[in-house]
């Protein structure tokens, strides 16, 4: 077995992507998100010398977002002074009343689990991307992620189109290979 | 009309981002009809493109993760 030790200087570029993608698909907000994945890391490193080296680094660091997550969801609720269910009114029909009628699960929908199996998706592309040298990694998510233009890439990072191209192609072959790896074939 | 394979991956990656220009994606058609290799890259290719937009990727912008690199130097 392999001795794990924890590398703090690296967390962030290993793993705030990764952590992001996890909380949001839980707390449906990018801020509250943010600030968790922030708690989680300084928890991380409070409690670094209690890490035993048994669990892989994102793994024991999701532990521990778990936990922050729930904290939130009991901090939200406890001001409220009560324990709730969120339950929005379908915004996908246009109809009125009756909605709980309308939340029955439709056993034929294949919605749930294919919002399920996007989310570990998503993870998985993000553990992939996390492998990439770091500037590739850079480069691929502001291009397919953040979804900005070659030209402003390249001013940003002081690169030319072609290197962007490159980087861009080495990125994309190793992701094809990472995925094929643990999401087709797991 | 005749591209080499390098110049094929080019073209093949600017159309996962809607950045080939029509005359590219002509030659890339052509391309991936005669050559024996290019359209396995090209299927693989389009599959991630897919596999991406299916995710709803998310991730924090640059600015997000400088400051988290400070307050987590500070603590350091």
């Amino acid at each position: 077995m392999t001795e794990h030790v924890l590398h703090p200087e690296k967390w962030i570029d290993s793993y705030a992507d990764y952590l992001f993608n996890y909380t949001i698909g839980r707390v449906n907000d990018a801020e509250i998100a943010k600030d968790l994945v922030q708690e989680t890391f300084l928890a991380g490193l409070k409690s670094a010398k209690n890490y035993k080296g048994e669990a892989a680094e994102r793994t024991w660091l999701i532990a521990i977002l778990k936990r922050k997550v729930i904290d939130h969801y009991r901090k939200t609720n406890s001001k409220k002074g009560r324990a709730e269910v969120r339950m929005d009114y379908s915004v996908h029909t246009d109809s009125q009343g009756d909605w709980l009628e309308e939340q029955i699960a439709d056993p034929f929908s294949s919605f749930e689990t294919d919002a399920i199996e996007n989310k570990e998706l998503g993870l998985a592309i993000h553990a992939c991307i996390a492998k990439l040298p770091k500037k590739q990694a850079l480069v691929f998510s502001m291009k397919t992620i953040q979804e900005m233009d070659t030209e402003t890439i390249c001013n940003e990072l002081d690169i030319n189109p072609s290197n962007l191209w490159v980087m861009i192609h080495r990125a994309r072959t190793t992701l094809m290979g990472c995925l094929n790896q643990n999401w087709f074939k797991p | 009309m005749m591209i080499s394979c390098k110049k094929a991956a080019l073209i093949c990656n600017k159309v996962q981002y809607r950045e080939a220009t029509f005359l590219e994606r002509l030659k890339l058609k052509f391309h991936l009809f005669v050559c024996k290799n290019c359209p396995e890259f090209s299927r693989q290719n389009s599959r991630l493109t897919s596999l991406c937009q299916q995710a709803d990727l998310r991730s924090l912008s640059e600015t997000d993760k400088k400051k988290m690199k400070e307050i987590l130097k500070e603590e350091f």
